[in-house]
Protein backbone atom coordinates (compact mmCIF):
# COMPACT_ATOMS: atom_id res chain seq x y z
CA UNK A 1 0.00 0.00 0.00
CA UNK A 2 1.47 3.27 -1.04
CA UNK A 3 1.37 6.42 0.99
CA UNK A 4 -0.48 8.23 -1.78
CA UNK A 5 -4.18 7.56 -2.24
CA UNK A 6 -4.25 9.48 -5.52
CA UNK A 7 -1.44 9.90 -8.02
CA UNK A 8 -2.00 12.04 -11.08
CA UNK A 9 0.66 11.91 -13.76
CA UNK A 10 0.83 14.25 -16.75
CA UNK A 11 -2.88 14.81 -17.02
CA UNK A 12 -4.14 16.58 -20.13
CA UNK A 13 -7.73 17.35 -20.94
CA UNK A 14 -8.86 19.16 -24.07
CA UNK A 15 -12.35 20.37 -24.86
CA UNK A 16 -12.14 20.40 -28.63
CA UNK A 17 -9.13 22.67 -29.07
CA UNK A 18 -9.31 24.30 -25.65
CA UNK A 19 -6.80 23.04 -23.13
CA UNK A 20 -8.59 22.67 -19.80
CA UNK A 21 -5.74 20.73 -18.22
CA UNK A 22 -2.22 21.24 -19.46
CA UNK A 23 -0.02 18.62 -17.89
CA UNK A 24 -1.04 18.26 -14.26
CA UNK A 25 0.84 15.97 -11.91
CA UNK A 26 -0.17 15.67 -8.30
CA UNK A 27 0.14 13.22 -5.40
CA UNK A 28 -2.41 13.22 -2.64
CA UNK A 29 -1.38 11.65 0.64
CA UNK A 30 -3.67 9.44 2.64
CA UNK A 31 -5.37 11.46 5.35
CA UNK A 32 -4.44 14.85 3.94
CA UNK A 33 -6.70 17.75 3.10
CA UNK A 34 -5.84 19.40 -0.19
CA UNK A 35 -7.55 22.64 -1.13
CA UNK A 36 -7.47 23.70 -4.77
CA UNK A 37 -7.91 27.37 -5.56
CA UNK A 38 -7.59 29.45 -8.69
CA UNK A 39 -9.54 31.71 -11.04
CA UNK A 40 -12.56 30.33 -12.82
CA UNK A 41 -11.63 28.40 -15.92
CA UNK A 42 -8.29 27.43 -14.44
CA UNK A 43 -9.07 23.70 -14.61
CA UNK A 44 -9.67 23.05 -10.89
CA UNK A 45 -13.03 21.36 -11.36
CA UNK A 46 -11.89 19.51 -14.45
CA UNK A 47 -8.97 18.04 -12.53
CA UNK A 48 -11.26 16.99 -9.70
CA UNK A 49 -13.73 15.42 -12.10
CA UNK A 50 -10.96 13.54 -13.88
CA UNK A 51 -10.04 11.79 -10.62
CA UNK A 52 -13.21 9.66 -10.81
CA UNK A 53 -13.46 9.87 -14.60
CA UNK A 54 -16.64 11.95 -14.64
CA UNK A 55 -14.47 13.80 -17.11
CA UNK A 56 -12.46 11.54 -19.39
CA UNK A 57 -8.80 12.57 -19.46
CA UNK A 58 -7.42 13.21 -22.94
CA UNK A 59 -4.11 11.74 -21.83
CA UNK A 60 -2.22 11.02 -18.66
CA UNK A 61 -2.50 8.52 -15.85
CA UNK A 62 -4.51 8.47 -12.67
CA UNK A 63 -3.84 5.97 -9.90
CA UNK A 64 -6.37 5.50 -7.13
CA UNK A 65 -4.96 3.57 -4.21
CA UNK A 66 -2.20 2.26 -6.47
CA UNK A 67 -4.59 1.09 -9.19
CA UNK A 68 -4.34 2.63 -12.66
CA UNK A 69 -7.70 3.81 -13.99
CA UNK A 70 -8.20 2.40 -17.45
CA UNK A 71 -11.59 3.89 -18.29
CA UNK A 72 -13.10 0.40 -18.35
CA UNK A 73 -16.64 0.63 -16.97
CA UNK A 74 -16.57 -2.19 -14.44
CA UNK A 75 -13.36 -0.99 -12.87
CA UNK A 76 -14.64 2.59 -12.85
CA UNK A 77 -17.83 1.62 -11.04
CA UNK A 78 -15.80 -0.14 -8.36
CA UNK A 79 -13.35 2.72 -7.95
CA UNK A 80 -16.07 5.36 -7.92
CA UNK A 81 -17.85 3.61 -5.07
CA UNK A 82 -14.72 4.34 -3.00
CA UNK A 83 -14.59 8.01 -3.99
CA UNK A 84 -17.21 10.27 -2.47
CA UNK A 85 -18.13 13.32 -4.49
CA UNK A 86 -19.99 16.43 -3.46
CA UNK A 87 -21.23 18.77 -6.18
CA UNK A 88 -21.76 22.50 -6.35
CA UNK A 89 -25.47 22.03 -7.11
CA UNK A 90 -25.91 19.16 -4.59
CA UNK A 91 -27.50 16.88 -7.21
CA UNK A 92 -29.72 15.12 -4.72
CA UNK A 93 -32.26 12.74 -6.25
CA UNK A 94 -35.45 14.85 -6.06
CA UNK A 95 -37.84 11.87 -6.19
CA UNK A 96 -36.35 10.34 -3.04
CA UNK A 97 -36.39 11.47 0.59
CA UNK A 98 -33.17 12.50 2.30
CA UNK A 99 -32.80 9.04 3.78
CA UNK A 100 -33.60 7.28 0.50
CA UNK A 101 -31.02 9.47 -1.23
CA UNK A 102 -28.46 7.99 1.12
CA UNK A 103 -29.61 4.36 0.97
CA UNK A 104 -30.00 3.97 -2.82
CA UNK A 105 -26.38 3.41 -3.82
CA UNK A 106 -25.67 1.46 -0.65
CA UNK A 107 -28.29 -1.07 -1.70
CA UNK A 108 -27.67 -1.05 -5.43
CA UNK A 109 -23.89 -0.82 -5.49
CA UNK A 110 -22.78 -2.34 -2.21
CA UNK A 111 -25.63 -4.80 -1.83
CA UNK A 112 -26.47 -3.77 1.70
CA UNK A 113 -29.82 -4.78 3.11
CA UNK A 114 -32.59 -2.24 3.63
CA UNK A 115 -32.10 -2.26 7.43
CA UNK A 116 -28.35 -1.91 7.24
CA UNK A 117 -28.56 0.88 4.68
CA UNK A 118 -31.17 2.68 6.78
CA UNK A 119 -29.07 2.35 9.92
CA UNK A 120 -26.01 3.77 8.17
CA UNK A 121 -28.09 6.54 6.57
CA UNK A 122 -29.38 7.65 9.97
CA UNK A 123 -25.88 7.48 11.39
CA UNK A 124 -24.60 9.81 8.66
CA UNK A 125 -27.58 12.14 8.93
CA UNK A 126 -26.89 12.50 12.65
CA UNK A 127 -23.27 13.19 11.83
CA UNK A 128 -24.18 16.07 9.51
CA UNK A 129 -26.75 17.27 12.03
CA UNK A 130 -30.06 16.84 10.23
CA UNK A 131 -31.45 13.51 11.40
CA UNK A 132 -34.86 15.13 11.83
CA UNK A 133 -35.04 15.70 8.06
CA UNK A 134 -34.67 12.03 7.16
CA UNK A 135 -38.10 11.70 5.57
CA UNK A 136 -38.18 15.09 3.86
CA UNK A 137 -37.82 15.50 0.11
CA UNK A 138 -34.95 17.66 -1.19
CA UNK A 139 -37.32 20.34 -2.50
CA UNK A 140 -38.34 21.03 1.11
CA UNK A 141 -34.78 21.43 2.35
CA UNK A 142 -32.68 24.59 2.33
CA UNK A 143 -29.54 24.69 0.21
CA UNK A 144 -27.32 24.12 3.21
CA UNK A 145 -29.40 21.18 4.35
CA UNK A 146 -29.36 19.69 0.87
CA UNK A 147 -25.61 19.92 0.70
CA UNK A 148 -25.28 18.25 4.09
CA UNK A 149 -27.50 15.40 2.89
CA UNK A 150 -25.27 15.15 -0.18
CA UNK A 151 -22.23 14.87 2.08
CA UNK A 152 -24.00 12.19 4.14
CA UNK A 153 -24.87 10.36 0.92
CA UNK A 154 -21.21 10.28 -0.09
CA UNK A 155 -20.04 9.26 3.40
CA UNK A 156 -22.46 6.32 3.54
CA UNK A 157 -20.39 4.55 0.90
CA UNK A 158 -17.39 4.51 3.29
CA UNK A 159 -15.21 6.39 0.82
CA UNK A 160 -11.44 6.36 0.98
CA UNK A 161 -11.41 9.93 -0.21
CA UNK A 162 -13.91 12.74 -0.60
CA UNK A 163 -13.94 15.18 -3.51
CA UNK A 164 -15.70 18.51 -3.08
CA UNK A 165 -16.45 20.53 -6.21
CA UNK A 166 -17.15 24.08 -4.99
CA UNK A 167 -19.55 22.78 -2.33
CA UNK A 168 -20.56 26.21 -1.02
CA UNK A 169 -20.62 28.27 -4.22
CA UNK A 170 -24.36 27.84 -4.78
CA UNK A 171 -25.31 28.58 -1.18
CA UNK A 172 -26.71 31.71 0.39
CA UNK A 173 -24.10 33.29 2.67
CA UNK A 174 -25.87 32.33 5.89
CA UNK A 175 -25.76 28.66 4.93
CA UNK A 176 -22.12 28.42 4.02
CA UNK A 177 -20.98 27.98 7.60
CA UNK A 178 -23.13 24.94 8.36
CA UNK A 179 -21.62 23.12 5.40
CA UNK A 180 -18.05 24.22 6.13
CA UNK A 181 -18.47 23.11 9.76
CA UNK A 182 -19.34 19.60 8.60
CA UNK A 183 -16.33 19.62 6.30
CA UNK A 184 -14.03 20.84 9.07
CA UNK A 185 -15.25 18.00 11.31
CA UNK A 186 -14.50 15.52 8.55
CA UNK A 187 -11.02 16.95 8.08
CA UNK A 188 -10.32 16.67 11.81
CA UNK A 189 -11.43 13.05 11.79
CA UNK A 190 -8.71 12.35 9.24
CA UNK A 191 -10.76 11.96 6.06
CA UNK A 192 -8.72 12.43 2.91
CA UNK A 193 -10.24 15.37 1.09
CA UNK A 194 -9.69 17.29 -2.11
CA UNK A 195 -11.66 20.52 -2.02
CA UNK A 196 -12.11 22.97 -4.86
CA UNK A 197 -13.33 26.14 -3.23
CA UNK A 198 -13.21 29.89 -2.99
CA UNK A 199 -13.47 29.76 0.80
CA UNK A 200 -10.03 30.92 1.85
CA UNK A 201 -11.01 30.68 5.51
CA UNK A 202 -11.56 26.96 5.08
CA UNK A 203 -8.22 26.62 3.31
CA UNK A 204 -6.41 28.33 6.18
CA UNK A 205 -8.21 26.34 8.85
CA UNK A 206 -8.23 22.85 7.40
CA UNK A 207 -5.80 22.43 4.53
CA UNK A 208 -2.55 20.53 4.79
CA UNK A 209 -1.72 21.68 1.30
CA UNK A 210 -3.06 24.43 -0.91
CA UNK A 211 -2.75 24.21 -4.67
CA UNK A 212 -3.06 27.24 -6.87
CA UNK A 213 -4.04 26.49 -10.45
CA UNK A 214 -4.13 28.76 -13.45
CA UNK A 215 -4.63 28.04 -17.15
CA UNK A 216 -4.76 24.31 -16.63
CA UNK A 217 -1.52 24.07 -14.71
CA UNK A 218 -0.52 23.82 -11.08
CA UNK A 219 1.31 27.07 -10.44
CA UNK A 220 2.03 26.69 -6.77
CA UNK A 221 1.70 23.87 -4.26
CA UNK A 222 2.48 24.64 -0.66
CA UNK A 223 1.12 24.98 2.89
CA UNK A 224 -1.69 27.44 3.61
CA UNK A 225 0.73 29.56 5.54
CA UNK A 226 3.19 29.58 2.68
CA UNK A 227 0.59 30.42 0.09
CA UNK A 228 -1.26 33.16 1.89
CA UNK A 229 1.69 34.81 3.60
CA UNK A 230 4.50 34.17 1.19
CA UNK A 231 3.26 33.43 -2.34
CA UNK A 232 6.12 32.75 -4.76
CA UNK A 233 4.55 33.41 -8.14
CA UNK A 234 3.27 36.61 -9.66
CA UNK A 235 0.03 34.97 -10.75
CA UNK A 236 -0.64 33.70 -7.24
CA UNK A 237 -0.01 37.13 -5.78
CA UNK A 238 -2.31 38.73 -8.29
CA UNK A 239 -5.10 36.22 -7.62
CA UNK A 240 -4.77 36.56 -3.85
CA UNK A 241 -4.73 40.34 -4.01
CA UNK A 242 -7.92 40.23 -6.04
CA UNK A 243 -9.86 37.98 -3.70
CA UNK A 244 -8.49 39.13 -0.36
CA UNK A 245 -9.07 42.83 -0.91
CA UNK A 246 -12.49 42.88 0.63
CA UNK B 1 -45.69 14.38 -32.37
CA UNK B 2 -48.42 14.16 -34.96
CA UNK B 3 -50.40 17.17 -33.92
CA UNK B 4 -53.75 16.12 -35.31
CA UNK B 5 -53.84 13.16 -32.98
CA UNK B 6 -53.05 15.06 -29.86
CA UNK B 7 -55.44 17.60 -28.63
CA UNK B 8 -54.79 19.13 -25.29
CA UNK B 9 -57.86 21.18 -24.50
CA UNK B 10 -57.38 23.86 -21.91
CA UNK B 11 -59.49 22.30 -19.24
CA UNK B 12 -58.35 24.35 -16.29
CA UNK B 13 -61.02 26.69 -15.14
CA UNK B 14 -60.05 30.22 -14.40
CA UNK B 15 -60.37 31.22 -10.81
CA UNK B 16 -60.71 34.74 -9.57
CA UNK B 17 -58.34 36.19 -6.98
CA UNK B 18 -60.29 34.96 -3.99
CA UNK B 19 -60.05 31.42 -5.42
CA UNK B 20 -63.81 31.24 -5.96
CA UNK B 21 -65.19 30.29 -9.31
CA UNK B 22 -67.12 33.05 -10.95
CA UNK B 23 -70.18 32.51 -13.08
CA UNK B 24 -68.21 33.22 -16.23
CA UNK B 25 -65.39 30.87 -15.31
CA UNK B 26 -67.56 27.79 -14.87
CA UNK B 27 -66.77 25.09 -17.48
CA UNK B 28 -69.94 25.57 -19.53
CA UNK B 29 -68.53 23.61 -22.40
CA UNK B 30 -68.19 20.58 -20.14
CA UNK B 31 -71.79 20.91 -18.96
CA UNK B 32 -72.87 21.12 -22.60
CA UNK B 33 -70.93 17.97 -23.44
CA UNK B 34 -72.46 16.13 -20.52
CA UNK B 35 -75.90 17.39 -21.54
CA UNK B 36 -75.41 16.03 -25.07
CA UNK B 37 -74.35 12.66 -23.66
CA UNK B 38 -77.24 12.52 -21.19
CA UNK B 39 -79.75 13.54 -23.84
CA UNK B 40 -78.53 10.81 -26.19
CA UNK B 41 -78.59 8.21 -23.44
CA UNK B 42 -82.15 9.18 -22.66
CA UNK B 43 -83.08 8.93 -26.34
CA UNK B 44 -81.54 5.47 -26.55
CA UNK B 45 -83.65 4.49 -23.58
CA UNK B 46 -86.89 5.81 -25.01
CA UNK B 47 -86.59 5.34 -28.77
CA UNK B 48 -86.78 1.89 -30.31
CA UNK B 49 -84.66 2.69 -33.39
CA UNK B 50 -81.81 4.10 -31.42
CA UNK B 51 -81.93 1.29 -28.89
CA UNK B 52 -81.63 -1.28 -31.63
CA UNK B 53 -78.62 0.50 -33.09
CA UNK B 54 -77.08 0.88 -29.66
CA UNK B 55 -77.52 -2.80 -28.80
CA UNK B 56 -75.81 -3.76 -32.03
CA UNK B 57 -72.90 -1.34 -31.86
CA UNK B 58 -72.15 -1.87 -28.18
CA UNK B 59 -71.09 -5.44 -29.02
CA UNK B 60 -67.81 -3.91 -30.19
CA UNK B 61 -67.02 -1.98 -27.01
CA UNK B 62 -64.93 -4.79 -25.50
CA UNK B 63 -62.81 -4.95 -28.64
CA UNK B 64 -62.35 -1.18 -28.72
CA UNK B 65 -61.27 -1.02 -25.09
CA UNK B 66 -59.04 -4.09 -25.16
CA UNK B 67 -57.40 -3.01 -28.42
CA UNK B 68 -56.66 0.43 -27.01
CA UNK B 69 -55.26 -0.84 -23.71
CA UNK B 70 -53.27 -3.73 -25.13
CA UNK B 71 -51.78 -1.66 -27.95
CA UNK B 72 -50.92 1.11 -25.54
CA UNK B 73 -49.09 -1.21 -23.17
CA UNK B 74 -47.04 -2.67 -26.02
CA UNK B 75 -46.44 0.85 -27.38
CA UNK B 76 -45.03 1.93 -23.99
CA UNK B 77 -42.46 -0.86 -24.10
CA UNK B 78 -41.56 -0.13 -27.73
CA UNK B 79 -41.48 3.60 -27.06
CA UNK B 80 -39.21 3.23 -24.06
CA UNK B 81 -36.75 1.07 -26.00
CA UNK B 82 -36.83 3.35 -29.04
CA UNK B 83 -36.60 6.47 -26.87
CA UNK B 84 -33.49 5.13 -25.15
CA UNK B 85 -32.15 4.12 -28.55
CA UNK B 86 -32.59 7.64 -29.86
CA UNK B 87 -30.24 8.87 -27.14
CA UNK B 88 -27.83 5.97 -27.23
CA UNK B 89 -24.20 6.48 -28.19
CA UNK B 90 -24.27 3.05 -29.82
CA UNK B 91 -24.42 3.87 -33.54
CA UNK B 92 -26.37 0.77 -34.58
CA UNK B 93 -28.97 0.99 -31.81
CA UNK B 94 -29.31 4.73 -32.33
CA UNK B 95 -29.81 4.46 -36.09
CA UNK B 96 -32.30 1.62 -35.86
CA UNK B 97 -34.34 3.59 -33.32
CA UNK B 98 -34.19 6.78 -35.37
CA UNK B 99 -35.12 4.91 -38.56
CA UNK B 100 -38.14 3.44 -36.80
CA UNK B 101 -39.35 6.77 -35.42
CA UNK B 102 -38.82 8.72 -38.64
CA UNK B 103 -40.36 5.97 -40.79
CA UNK B 104 -43.54 5.87 -38.72
CA UNK B 105 -43.84 9.62 -38.35
CA UNK B 106 -43.59 10.11 -42.08
CA UNK B 107 -46.70 8.10 -42.92
CA UNK B 108 -50.38 8.85 -42.29
CA UNK B 109 -51.81 6.63 -39.59
CA UNK B 110 -54.54 5.40 -41.90
CA UNK B 111 -51.94 4.13 -44.34
CA UNK B 112 -49.85 2.64 -41.54
CA UNK B 113 -52.76 0.54 -40.33
CA UNK B 114 -53.12 -0.98 -43.80
CA UNK B 115 -49.39 -1.30 -44.33
CA UNK B 116 -48.50 -2.93 -41.02
CA UNK B 117 -51.60 -5.10 -40.91
CA UNK B 118 -51.55 -6.30 -44.51
CA UNK B 119 -47.89 -5.99 -45.53
CA UNK B 120 -45.66 -5.69 -42.46
CA UNK B 121 -47.04 -8.54 -40.38
CA UNK B 122 -47.34 -11.09 -43.26
CA UNK B 123 -43.83 -10.22 -44.50
CA UNK B 124 -42.35 -10.60 -41.05
CA UNK B 125 -44.05 -13.97 -40.63
CA UNK B 126 -42.87 -15.31 -43.98
CA UNK B 127 -39.31 -14.17 -43.24
CA UNK B 128 -39.46 -15.98 -39.93
CA UNK B 129 -40.75 -19.05 -41.71
CA UNK B 130 -37.93 -18.91 -44.25
CA UNK B 131 -35.49 -18.80 -41.37
CA UNK B 132 -36.97 -22.07 -40.15
CA UNK B 133 -39.39 -20.92 -37.48
CA UNK B 134 -42.47 -22.60 -38.93
CA UNK B 135 -44.46 -22.18 -35.75
CA UNK B 136 -47.17 -20.06 -37.26
CA UNK B 137 -48.43 -19.17 -40.69
CA UNK B 138 -50.20 -16.04 -41.79
CA UNK B 139 -53.52 -17.81 -41.52
CA UNK B 140 -52.98 -18.12 -37.78
CA UNK B 141 -52.60 -14.38 -37.34
CA UNK B 142 -56.02 -12.92 -36.62
CA UNK B 143 -57.03 -9.52 -37.87
CA UNK B 144 -57.22 -8.49 -34.23
CA UNK B 145 -53.53 -9.33 -33.71
CA UNK B 146 -52.62 -7.46 -36.88
CA UNK B 147 -54.54 -4.46 -35.65
CA UNK B 148 -52.78 -4.57 -32.27
CA UNK B 149 -49.43 -4.79 -34.06
CA UNK B 150 -50.31 -1.83 -36.26
CA UNK B 151 -51.53 0.40 -33.44
CA UNK B 152 -48.69 -0.43 -31.06
CA UNK B 153 -45.93 -0.03 -33.62
CA UNK B 154 -47.39 3.32 -34.68
CA UNK B 155 -47.83 4.63 -31.17
CA UNK B 156 -44.45 3.26 -30.09
CA UNK B 157 -42.82 5.84 -32.35
CA UNK B 158 -44.87 8.69 -30.83
CA UNK B 159 -44.17 7.54 -27.29
CA UNK B 160 -40.46 7.21 -28.09
CA UNK B 161 -40.31 10.96 -28.63
CA UNK B 162 -42.19 11.61 -25.39
CA UNK B 163 -39.82 9.39 -23.41
CA UNK B 164 -36.81 10.98 -25.07
CA UNK B 165 -38.00 14.45 -24.15
CA UNK B 166 -38.72 13.25 -20.61
CA UNK B 167 -35.29 11.76 -20.13
CA UNK B 168 -33.58 14.78 -21.62
CA UNK B 169 -35.46 17.01 -19.21
CA UNK B 170 -33.53 15.45 -16.32
CA UNK B 171 -30.38 17.43 -15.55
CA UNK B 172 -26.92 16.05 -16.25
CA UNK B 173 -26.11 16.34 -12.56
CA UNK B 174 -28.39 13.43 -11.73
CA UNK B 175 -26.47 11.09 -13.99
CA UNK B 176 -23.17 12.37 -12.60
CA UNK B 177 -24.24 12.02 -8.98
CA UNK B 178 -25.37 8.43 -9.46
CA UNK B 179 -22.34 7.44 -11.54
CA UNK B 180 -20.02 9.04 -8.98
CA UNK B 181 -21.46 6.65 -6.41
CA UNK B 182 -20.52 3.68 -8.54
CA UNK B 183 -23.89 2.97 -10.10
CA UNK B 184 -23.75 1.59 -13.64
CA UNK B 185 -25.47 3.37 -16.52
CA UNK B 186 -28.34 0.89 -16.41
CA UNK B 187 -28.79 1.20 -12.65
CA UNK B 188 -28.76 4.98 -12.92
CA UNK B 189 -31.42 4.89 -15.62
CA UNK B 190 -33.59 2.50 -13.65
CA UNK B 191 -33.38 4.05 -10.18
CA UNK B 192 -32.63 7.72 -10.82
CA UNK B 193 -33.42 8.96 -14.32
CA UNK B 194 -36.50 7.00 -15.43
CA UNK B 195 -38.55 7.45 -12.24
CA UNK B 196 -38.18 11.21 -12.64
CA UNK B 197 -38.59 11.22 -16.42
CA UNK B 198 -41.73 9.09 -16.39
CA UNK B 199 -43.28 11.28 -13.73
CA UNK B 200 -42.58 14.30 -15.92
CA UNK B 201 -44.21 12.75 -18.98
CA UNK B 202 -47.24 11.21 -17.26
CA UNK B 203 -49.58 13.99 -18.46
CA UNK B 204 -48.35 13.55 -22.04
CA UNK B 205 -48.72 9.78 -21.76
CA UNK B 206 -52.28 10.27 -20.53
CA UNK B 207 -53.13 12.51 -23.47
CA UNK B 208 -51.74 9.90 -25.80
CA UNK B 209 -53.86 7.21 -24.27
CA UNK B 210 -56.97 9.28 -24.99
CA UNK B 211 -55.70 9.67 -28.55
CA UNK B 212 -55.16 5.92 -28.73
CA UNK B 213 -58.78 5.27 -27.77
CA UNK B 214 -59.86 7.45 -30.66
CA UNK B 215 -57.38 6.02 -33.14
CA UNK B 216 -58.41 2.49 -32.24
CA UNK B 217 -61.36 3.18 -34.55
CA UNK B 218 -58.93 2.67 -37.45
CA UNK B 219 -58.75 -1.04 -36.72
CA UNK B 220 -62.23 -1.31 -38.24
CA UNK B 221 -60.44 -1.03 -41.60
CA UNK B 222 -58.90 -4.44 -40.95
CA UNK B 223 -62.37 -5.85 -40.29
CA UNK B 224 -61.79 -6.01 -36.55
CA UNK B 225 -65.13 -5.86 -34.75
CA UNK B 226 -64.75 -2.69 -32.70
CA UNK B 227 -67.58 -0.20 -32.25
CA UNK B 228 -66.74 1.65 -35.47
CA UNK B 229 -66.84 -1.60 -37.43
CA UNK B 230 -70.15 -2.58 -35.82
CA UNK B 231 -71.60 0.83 -36.66
CA UNK B 232 -70.54 0.44 -40.28
CA UNK B 233 -72.01 -3.02 -40.35
CA UNK B 234 -75.29 -1.94 -38.78
CA UNK B 235 -75.76 1.12 -40.96
CA UNK B 236 -74.83 -0.84 -44.08
CA UNK B 237 -77.46 -3.48 -43.50
CA UNK B 238 -80.24 -1.33 -42.02
CA UNK B 239 -79.57 1.96 -43.81
CA UNK B 240 -80.06 3.72 -40.46
CA UNK B 241 -76.96 5.88 -40.85
CA UNK B 242 -78.24 8.63 -38.60
CA UNK B 243 -78.84 6.32 -35.65
CA UNK B 244 -75.65 4.30 -36.11
CA UNK B 245 -73.25 7.22 -36.34
CA UNK B 246 -74.93 9.25 -33.63
CA UNK B 247 -74.53 6.35 -31.23
CA UNK B 248 -70.94 5.81 -32.36
CA UNK B 249 -70.03 9.48 -31.89
CA UNK B 250 -71.51 9.63 -28.43
CA UNK B 251 -69.79 6.41 -27.37
CA UNK B 252 -66.36 7.83 -28.23
CA UNK B 253 -67.24 11.13 -26.61
CA UNK B 254 -68.26 9.40 -23.41
CA UNK B 255 -64.98 7.52 -23.22
CA UNK B 256 -62.75 10.49 -24.01
CA UNK B 257 -64.55 12.99 -21.78
CA UNK B 258 -64.45 10.53 -18.89
CA UNK B 259 -60.77 9.76 -19.46
CA UNK B 260 -59.82 13.42 -19.81
CA UNK B 261 -61.60 14.27 -16.58
CA UNK B 262 -59.83 11.45 -14.77
CA UNK B 263 -56.51 12.65 -16.16
CA UNK B 264 -57.20 16.18 -15.02
CA UNK B 265 -57.82 15.04 -11.45
CA UNK B 266 -54.74 12.85 -11.56
CA UNK B 267 -52.58 15.64 -12.97
CA UNK B 268 -53.72 18.06 -10.31
CA UNK B 269 -52.86 15.57 -7.61
CA UNK B 270 -49.45 15.02 -9.17
CA UNK B 271 -48.77 18.74 -9.21
CA UNK B 272 -49.81 19.22 -5.60
CA UNK B 273 -47.50 16.46 -4.38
Amino acid sequence: MTDNIIEIKNLYRYFDKVKALDGVSLDIKRGSVVVVIGPSGSGKSTMLRCINHLEEPTSGEIYVDGELLTGEQKQLNEVRADIGMVFQLFNLYPHLTAKENITLAQKVVQGRTEEEANRIAMEKLIRVGIAEKADVYPSNLSGGQQQRVAIARALAMDPKIMLFDEPTSALDPEMIKEVLDVMLDLAEEGMTMVVVTHEMGFARAAADEVIFMDEGMIVEQTTPDGLFNNPQHERTKLFLSQILQH
Amino acid sequence: MGDIYHTDPEIETIEDLSGKRTFASLPWWLYALILVIVYTAWSVYTRENLREAFDFIIQGIGTTISAAILSYLIAIVLGLIAGLGRMSKNIIFNNIATFYVEFIRGIPMLVLIFFIGLVGVPTAISWLNELGFTLITNKDISTYSRAIAALSITYGAFLAEIFRAGIQSIGKGQMEAARSQGMSFGQTMRYVILPQAIRNVLPALGNDFVAMVKDSSLVSLLAVGDITYEAKLYSGSSFRFKEAYTILTILYLMMTVALSSLLRVFERRLRND
